[in-house]
Parts: C-alpha cells; sequence; structure tokens
C-alpha cells in the first residue's frame, strides 16, 4: 500500500467523525509517512510502520468520547426543509417515546450488570458472616459446656470459610470481566455510529 | 510496563522531547524509542490533550516543499516537568526503600 492508497483507507474509515477532526489526523498520519521516507524508507516501508488502517481507526475510536460521536451523527448535513420540520414536530408523539425506551433499555442494561455485580459480592459477604456466626455460636456451645455441638460448629465454619476463600477469586474474576466486557460494550457502541457509512 | 504507569509517564516524555528545542511527530517517536514504545495514534491522543491543557502550541512551517507541524513547549509544560522531578524523587526513595528490603532477606 503507497501513501496515497493508505490515506484514502483511512479517510474511508474515519467517515463518521467530525469532519475537521478526520482531516487533522490524515495531515497528522500523512506527515509521519513523509517523515518515515525522508528517512530513507520506501512508501510501503513507511505505511506498514505505522501499522493498519483497522488498528488506528480502534484506537481512535476508543479515544474519541460517545457524546461526540453521537452528535456528528445526529447532526443533519443539509438545513431542513419546512417539511421535515413539520413532521418531526408532529411525529413528536411517535418518535419521543421510543427515545426514551432506547435510554430506558440502555439504562437497565447498565443496572443489570451492576446488580449482578452486587448480588455476587453479597453472597461472598454473607458467607463470611455464616464464618462469624458459626465460630460465635461454636464459643457460646463451648462456654455452655456442650463440647461437640461446639466442635459441631466449628467443623461447619471451617468449612464455610473454605468455600469462601474458594469463591473469592471468582468474585474478583467475575467483577473484572464483566467491567472489562462492559468497555468492550462501549467500543462496539462507538463503532456502531461511525461504522454505517464505510460500507458504502 | 503497567499501562496506568506508563500513560502517566508518556505526558512528561513528550514535554521532555520537545524541551530543549522545537521538535515534529516522527522525531519526538525516534527521541523516545530508546526509552519507551510509542505509537503514532498514542502521540497524537497526547498531544492533543497536552495542547488543550495549555502544555504545549503547535505551528506549521515549512520543511522540504511540505508543511510539518512543530510543538512548543509553554511555560505550564515546563512546570508539569518540574511536578514530574518533584513527584519522582519521592518514587525513587520508596524504590530504594523497597529494594534495600530485598537485600536483608
Amino acid at each position: 500500500m503507497n501513501k496515497q492508497e493508505f490515506l484514502y483507507a483511512l479517510q474511508n474509515a474515519l467517515s463518521g467523525l467530525p469532519e475537521d477532526e478526520i482531516e487533522e489526523r490524515v495531515a497528522f498520519y500523512g506527515e509521519m509517512i513523509d517523515d518515515r521516507t525522508e528517512e530513507g524508507a520506501s512508501e510501503e516501508e513507511a505505511v506498514s510502520g505505522i501499522g493498519t488502517v483497522g488498528e488506528i481507526r480502534e484506537q481512535i475510536v476508543a479515544d474519541i468520547p460517545l457524546q461526540k460521536l453521537v452528535k456528528e451523527k445526529v447532526k443533519p448535513k443539509r438545513t431542513l426543509r419546512a417539511w421535515e420540520i413539520v413532521l418531526i414536530v408532529l411525529g413528536f408523539p411517535v418518535w419521543f417515546p421510543l427515545l426514551i425506551a432506547a435510554f430506558a433499555i440502555a439504562l437497565s442494561l447498565y443496572i443489570v450488570v451492576f446488580a449482578l455485580i452486587v448480588s455476587l459480592w453479597a453472597i461472598e459477604i454473607s458467607l463470611w458472616a455464616c464464618v462469624l456466626v458459626g465460630i460465635a455460636a461454636a464459643v457460646a456451645c463451648f462456654i455452655k459446656g456442650n463440647a461437640f455441638p461446639a466442635l459441631m460448629m466449628l467443623g461447619a465454619a471451617f468449612i464455610v470459610a473454605g468455600i469462601s476463600i474458594f469463591t473469592f477469586s471468582g468474585c474478583v474474576g467475575a467483577t473484572k470481566g464483566i467491567v472489562k466486557l462492559t468497555k468492550k460494550a462501549g467500543v462496539a457502541v462507538k463503532t456502531m455510529f461511525i461504522g454505517k457509512e464505510n460500507t458504502k | 510496563m503497567d499501562i496506568q504507569l506508563k500513560r502517566g509517564l508518556l505526558d512528561v516524555c513528550v514535554l521532555a522531547a520537545i524541551k530543549n528545542e522545537d521538535s515534529y511527530g516522527y522525531k519526538i517517536i525516534k527521541d523516545l524509542k530508546p526509552y519507551i514504545e510509542l505509537s503514532e495514534s498514542t502521540l497524537y491522543t497526547i498531544l492533543k490533550r497536552l495542547e488543550g491543557a495549555g502544555m504545549l502550541t503547535l505551528r506549521s512551517a515549512e520543511h522540504d516543499g511540505r508543511l510539518r507541524k512543530y510543538y512548543h513547549i509553554t511555560q505550564d509544560g515546563i512546570k508539569r516537568i518540574d511536578e514530574f522531578k518533584d513527584e519522582w524523587k519521592e518514587v525513587i526513595s520508596v524504590y530504594r526503600f523497597v529494594t534495600e528490603e530485598d537485600r536483608h532477606e
């Protein structure tokens, strides 16, 4: 791939981003390629040294806040005609509830994920509570002189302690995994906003 | 290197690379290469952030029949480097403490 092809591909891959942003990025990478060739690299070498368009795009999308992407997408390409404005106003009872529904769904997804994490930790904490109560009960039995129930209580407490230590790392892992997944979902949503126009 | 740590270091590295004389994108990457790996996209993000924070300004100058962007450090940028030096004095003393513990073991 030579410089022109690379910059053209990059421009296409970034379409959907704000115009000035695309221009600036393309100029930036163009300058990088020129500087590499000036040092004696061939154009192909210079281009491949910079990385693939796909990689660059992914990194850029991850860097840009979602609001900016949405704003760019929602912004009409030309001024609206009178009948279009009338249609938007008249259609308000239709699109407004839909918009609210969409936001509600997004919000509820977040809550579900959050609730999942909370419930995992609730289980973990209740396991530890069982351990404490078990030990307390064992001590109480022992003071009362019931040695066998005390031993049984203590044994049960230790078993639960074992289980909770075992599940603790699971909880940590699951929490980390869920957080990572949420981040990935964020990037996927952003990609949706700049993705459409690349297919044409 | 840990990603969080690297992110904090990179800003200061880029400032240091333009501290003595104005520099341009490719030269910054090349100058930092022996010390820290930095991709073009990452550099772009850092330069934007530093520009937004008023730590550097940029100008376009002609070079070899084309335009090249040169980055110039501001007073705030120099201040950031000095802050970094102070912060790392503490880090270094912590490092000494940690490695000393190693020796005693």
